[in-house]
């Protein structure tokens, strides 16, 4: 079936497809129309789930916890400020090995108040333990959820599918629905095996470690995390297989010849195939790679795709004060281990904070940029500021 | 607004963000009518306001300090604010999903210290601003976005839980008494410790469009329907008092 939906409609077919069983969330803009929908989609008995209108983002979280280790799959949503409410709870979820699911729509932090996109609430999530997808269009969305499940039950670790704001979250593209029946073989009902709050067999869970212990716990989760990228790729491929749409987590077009690739993610990565082709055309070496996953990082695909190349352009609709961009952090520390003939110059640069356009123009000034400077002229480049 | 309050307003901000027909705006007059009636001085006072379409009142329209904070924290950064600078009168003005909501843990904590603040919430029993879901206040049985069925819970009594809680004065009434309202805010600036006033505000667009009322005057005049006096209460059997709402002073002079 096919349908024209909004990047948070579809975000709510993808928990409904997926027979969640507990919704516990908040509203926030421009979040809400997700938690609207599932709400009506709850009325419709179009899904059988439990639906918590919690007082405040910390408590969806807490909630969605307490349902997880209760043996039920659990979902929420939210964005920005909401996103920062519930972080103690993302450590949590991840101590706590819950594999919540939560959708992130992308919204600039306050102060100053604003509700347009950067990544800024979902990279400062990144030392969480959360799994990030991050999307480019509403079907990936869509699919991203589903698997989203499918990744996290099977690691016992939480996922995060990111969207930015307006750009999807409010933004029509007809999409393919999967089959419920596809989906429910694709995804069978969530087995949390003998860790769960089983009254038959109860147990003591969140108790206290001693420092010889908890290492262990910690550890736990980076082996998990490590062994993510090959779940994710595997479950990639099986979506691919039953639905025949293929995922990855790093996505390069155009990059085989490329002298410059421009590394993006999310919606930036559609404009920037635009700006490729149009370059191209025009006779330009360019490339893209679209980054998928944030966490865990897939480095080795990344050295992989990236080694040789003489300039890669990092564009971050984010950044950390004090340092750099968050996608640029993660590529200059994966790159560092090539020997130097290999290793390519790193030109970072911050655009599109609060939801500034990065057009096609935006895409192609850094292109000509990145090709015309021998050196970067610094760690990180801001595009488009009024420096007053 | 009468031509004569236009001295408390910043004179850069042309127009408030309300919709047409929300109570709100009635609120933001009748506040301005309590200051300019004690002739408090604007450059003696500190608004203080969460976010939702309520925490819109004061900022950026007020012509004095105001701070516009985080969702459901309006209280916590007044209580810094005056603790550190006591001699400011600081009102806290907000919404019911903004201070009972999300910020009821601190509602009912600034109550417990008696700090002297004067908290104004406007009830319109909904999350306004996001787009009409179902809050802490919606009453049983509202339509709202996120319960198109219904509500299936209990609405606080904010008032109750702020007098549980030790607030020294705290009244209820509505929008459409402004006489009495008047009178009330008044009292909660001038009382020392912590004095609540619950609001009873309208929401035209996101609470009455979903539940019949189709015009924002049918939801004054719901409003001006279920508000009675404690008198008239007492008067009432428990059928009888469905559907209305006790409004008056609940507690004066604090414990
Ligand atoms: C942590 C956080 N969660 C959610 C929001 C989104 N939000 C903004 S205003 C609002 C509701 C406001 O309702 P209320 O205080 O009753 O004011 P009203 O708009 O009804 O006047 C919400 C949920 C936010 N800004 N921050
Ligand atoms: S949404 Fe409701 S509360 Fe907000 S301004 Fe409009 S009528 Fe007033
Ligand atoms: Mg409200």
């Amino acid at each position: 079936m096919r349908k024209v939906l909004t990047g948070n409609v579809a975000v709510a077919y993808g928990a409904m497809l997926s027979d969640v069983q507990v919704v516990a969330a908040y509203p926030i803009t421009p979040q809400t129309t997700i938690i609207e929908e599932l709400a009506t989609m709850q009325a419709d008995g179009l899904v059988d789930m439990d639906y918590i209108r919690v007082e405040s983002e910390h408590s969806a979280m807490a909630a969605c916890i307490g349902a997880s280790m209760g043996g039920a799959r659990a979902f929420t949503a939210t964005c920005g400020q909401g996103l920062f409410l519930m972080h103690e709870m993302l450590h949590y979820a991840t101590g706590a090995r819950t594999p919540v699911v939560l959708a992130n729509v992308n919204r600039a932090a306050a102060a100053p108040w604003t509700i347009w996109s950067d990544q800024t609430d979902s990279v400062s999530q990144r030392e969480t333990g959360w799994i990030q997808l991050y999307c480019e269009g509403n079907q990936e969305v869509l699919d991203t959820t589903i698997m989203a499940f499918k990744i996290a039950e099977s690691l016992r670790l939480p996922a995060m599918v990111v969207l930015d704001a307006f750009f999807l979250s409010h933004t029509s593209e007809p999409i393919d629905i999967p089959d419920r029946e596809q989906v429910r073989d694709f995804l069978p009902p969530f087995d949390p095996g003998d860790l769960w709050l089983d009254p038959n067999n109860p147990r003591t869970f969140g108790g206290i470690t001693m420092n010889d212990a908890y290492m262990e716990f910690r550890w736990q989760i980076q082996r998990d995390m490590e062994k993510a990228k090959a779940v994710i790729t595997e479950v990639h491929e099986e979506f691919a297989r039953v639905f025949g749409r293929k995922y990855h987590q790093v996505e390069a077009y155009q990059a085989e010849d490329a002298d410059v690739v421009i590394v993006v993610s999310g919606t930036v990565a559609s404009t920037s195939r635009d700006a490729i082709d149009l370059l191209r055309e025009k006779g330009q070496q360019v490339g893209m790679v679209k980054l998928k996953t944030l966490r865990p990082f897939p480095r080795e695909e990344i050295i992989e795709t990236l080694k040789g190349k003489k300039k890669v352009a990092i564009i971050d609709r984010n950044f950390s004060p004090g340092a750099t961009g968050i996608w640029a952090q993660e590529i200059r520390n994966a790159l560092y281990e090539l020997p130097e003939g290999d290793r390519p110059l790193i030109y970072g640069y911050i655009a599109g904070l609060g939801g500034r356009d990065i057009s096609v123009k935006v895409i192609e000034s850094i292109y000509q940029k990145t090709l015309k400077d021998n050196r970067p002229d610094d760690v990180d480049m801001w595009i488009g500021v009024n420096y007053v | 607004m009468g031509r004569d309050l236009e001295k408390y307003l910043r004179p850069e901000v042309k127009s408030t963000p309300f919709c047409p027909g929300c109570g709100h705006g009635i609120l933001m007059n009748l506040i301005l009518r309590a200051i300019d009636d004690l002739q408090l001085r604007m450059d003696e006072m500190l608004f203080v306001s969460g976010i939702g379409c309520a925490a819109w009142i004061p900022s950026p329209n007020f012509n004095a300090d105001t701070l516009h904070t985080l969702h459901g924290r309006a209280v916590a950064f007044a209580t810094g604010a005056k603790m550190f600078n006591p001699k400011l009168k600081t009102m806290v003005i907000s919404g019911d999903g903004d201070l009972a909501s999300i910020g009821g843990n601190h509602l009912i904590h600034a109550a417990r210290r008696n700090i002297d603040l004067t908290v104004i919430c406007a009830n319109n029993m909904i999350y306004g601003m996001t787009g009409g879901q179902a809050a802490s206040t919606s009453p049983l049985g509202a339509l709202t976005s996120t319960t198109t069925e219904g509500n299936i819970y209990r609405p606080f009594d904010l008032c109750k839980l702020v007098i549980g809680a030790g607030a020294s004065y705290v009244a209820r009434y509505s929008v459409t008494q402004p006489v009495s309202l008047i009178e009330a805010i008044k009292k909660s600036l001038t009382i020392e410790g912590f004095a609540f006033v619950e609001v009873l505000s309208t929401c035209p667009t996101q609470f009455g469009r979903r539940n019949r009322y189709d015009s924002p005057t049918d939801m004054l005049t719901m409003l001006k329907e279920s508000c009675i006096s404690k008198q008239e209460a007492e008067k009432l059997s428990p059928e009888e008092m469905q559907g209305k709402v006790i409004t008056g002073e609940f507690s004066y002079g604090g414990t």
